[in-house]
């Protein structure tokens, strides 16, 4: 019970924060539909709202460099999520835990540097 | 066993319900505020007048305007997807509001403090993603379709040396409470031992925020306006306010970590009145450079935006942070951190003005020379 109410008292805000957030949108859409006019015309629906009609539809294949920046954003994501605790506590535990986190940043820009190296990082 | 399960309690509800209402009205008006504020200093540096029409200089004018966008047709194209198209609006709003839990506004009053503050506030601001794809594949339009990828892809790129340099301050201070972190700024503000991480912050923050020169994904004369082509009256407004507010959140964020917030670094306790003052004195600075870069600087290609990110502010963050910890591992002084740090501003502006002078010739398309060829 001391634990959930720890945790609660923190997030209990953040909890409302979305439902106050939801609100806010879901009010100033309610207020435009109030407000603004509405037209059934089907022309509107087009794209563009000019009547010329695409061609096929826009979901249609990605570049893969889109995907090789997720892949390193994935990796250096988890890297700086491993950082956090350890910036709070590595003054504790002393230089060895600093040098651990040498060796493990360097490790990651040695990957940096391959990626680098293979052109990953070049947009063409 | 019938302790008191605080889940249950109104008063907490009503507590930060409260708190939360008062920033809403709060957000709405500096959001119109800014956008007043924006055309008038984009007019003074284009030396025109900007807005003066609408009530005493003008000041009417983002009424009007929110007006306006209230009263337009709010539209959806047939072909758009209707879950993910009637979603992004919530999607790109609620993360942005969320950041706003952990804001110290001024001493003993924000919605909640909480221990991990700033990795709460890059956790849920950086949702904002979410909704921009969503926006941009839901409509059906392959511009703004282009627009959301290409929004996704800088944003996961800058959120690195965004994290990295927030993460750089915290080392220093020792705490990611963003409270505490204020309250550690009474004597020197965290800029003076991280001025490197302050550059950097401020590049990423652009691009976050997707200002020139970053405004790739919203380029009106490449993508048409990005992923919101599709969107008119209360929905795109709702985006706008999201950008606005985002750039609020940002600017007092900034101005908590590094400039010290709402305490006085020349000593004494202000009183409440004060720290507003000081509060909007330094966001407003930061908002300020915001406007000012916006003035002066062409819009990046996005070669060059993807390689700034990864090859020079991701490793030059990374160092900063090893450095810290080098330098309090060991017990050196802090100035030390200043110094590199100043070294470390040059080394940014130098490898900014050696991209920009010698730029890299890019080689031809070879699948397009042997088209020519045949």
């Amino acid at each position: 019970m001391e634990q959930a109410n720890a945790l609660f008292s923190n997030y209990l805000a953040v909890i409302l924060a979305t439902i106050v957030g939801f609100f806010l949108v879901v009010s100033a859409l309610v207020g435009s539909r109030l407000l603004a006019p509405f037209s059934k015309e089907r022309e509107k629906g087009t794209t563009y709202e000019c009547g010329m009609l695409p061609i096929r539809r826009a979901s249609t294949n990605v570049g893969v460099r889109f995907y090789l920046y997720a892949i390193l954003f994935v990796i250096f994501d988890v890297e700086a999520v491993f950082i956090f605790p350890w910036a709070l506590s590595f003054l504790a535990i002393g230089p060895q835990a600093y040098w651990l986190m040498v060796a493990f940043i360097a490790i990651l820009g040695l990957g940096l540097g391959y990626a680098w190296k293979k052109g990953a990082l070049q947009w063409h | 066993m019938n302790t008191h399960f605080i889940f249950w309690d109104i008063n907490v509800w009503a507590d930060g319900a409260l708190r939360l209402l008062m920033i809403t009205g709060l957000m709405t008006v500096v959001a119109m505020g800014l956008i007043y504020l924006e055309r008038k200093v984009l007019a003074r540096f284009h030396q025109r007048v900007g807005p003066q029409r609408t009530g005493p200089l003008g000041l009417l004018q983002s009424v009007a305007d929110a007006l306006k966008l209230v009263g337009k047709e709010d539209l959806r194209p047939t072909n758009a997807d209707p879950w993910t198209f009637e979603l992004a609006p919530y999607l790109v709003f609620i993360p942005i509001f969320l950041g706003f839990v952990v804001i110290p506004f001024v001493a003993d009053w924000q919605v909640r403090v909480l221990d991990l503050g700033i990795l709460y506030f890059v956790a849920a601001s950086s949702l904002t993603i979410v909704g921009w794809v969503a926006a941009g594949w839901g409509s059906d339009n392959r511009y703004a379709m282009i627009g959301g990828l290409r929004s996704a892809a800088q944003a996961i790129s800058y959120e690195l040396p965004l994290v990295l340099s927030l993460l750089s301050v915290g080392i220093v201070a020792g705490t990611l409470n963003l409270n505490e972190m204020v309250q550690g700024q009474s004597a020197v503000p965290n800029i003076v031992w991280q001025p490197m991480a302050f550059f950097i912050f401020f590049i990423a923050a652009l691009a976050e925020l997707n200002r020139t020169p970053f405004d790739i994904p919203v380029g009106e004369s490449e993508v048409v306006g990005g992923p919101f082509v599709e969107y008119s009256g209360i929905r795109w407004s709702m985006f706008f306010l999201g950008e606005y507010a985002g750039m609020f959140i940002m600017s007092i964020l900034a101005g908590a970590v590094f400039l010290g917030g709402y305490e006085w670094p020349f000593g004494g306790e202000l009183g409440r009145g004060w720290q507003v003052v000081l509060v909007g004195v330094k966001s407003s600075i930061f908002i300020f450079l915001v406007f000012w870069v916006r003035a002066s600087m062409p819009r990046l290609r996005i070669d060059q935006l993807m390689g700034y990110a990864w090859k020079v502010l991701v490793p030059l963050s990374l160092v900063q942070v090893l450095l810290n910890g080098a330098v309090l591992v060991y017990g050196g002084p802090k100035i030390i951190l200043t110094v590199t740090g100043l070294a470390g501003i040059v080394f940014l502006f130098w490898i900014t003005d050696r991209a920009v002078s010698k730029p890299r010739v890019r080689p031809a398309n070879p699948a397009m020379q042997t088209e020519a060829a045949s």
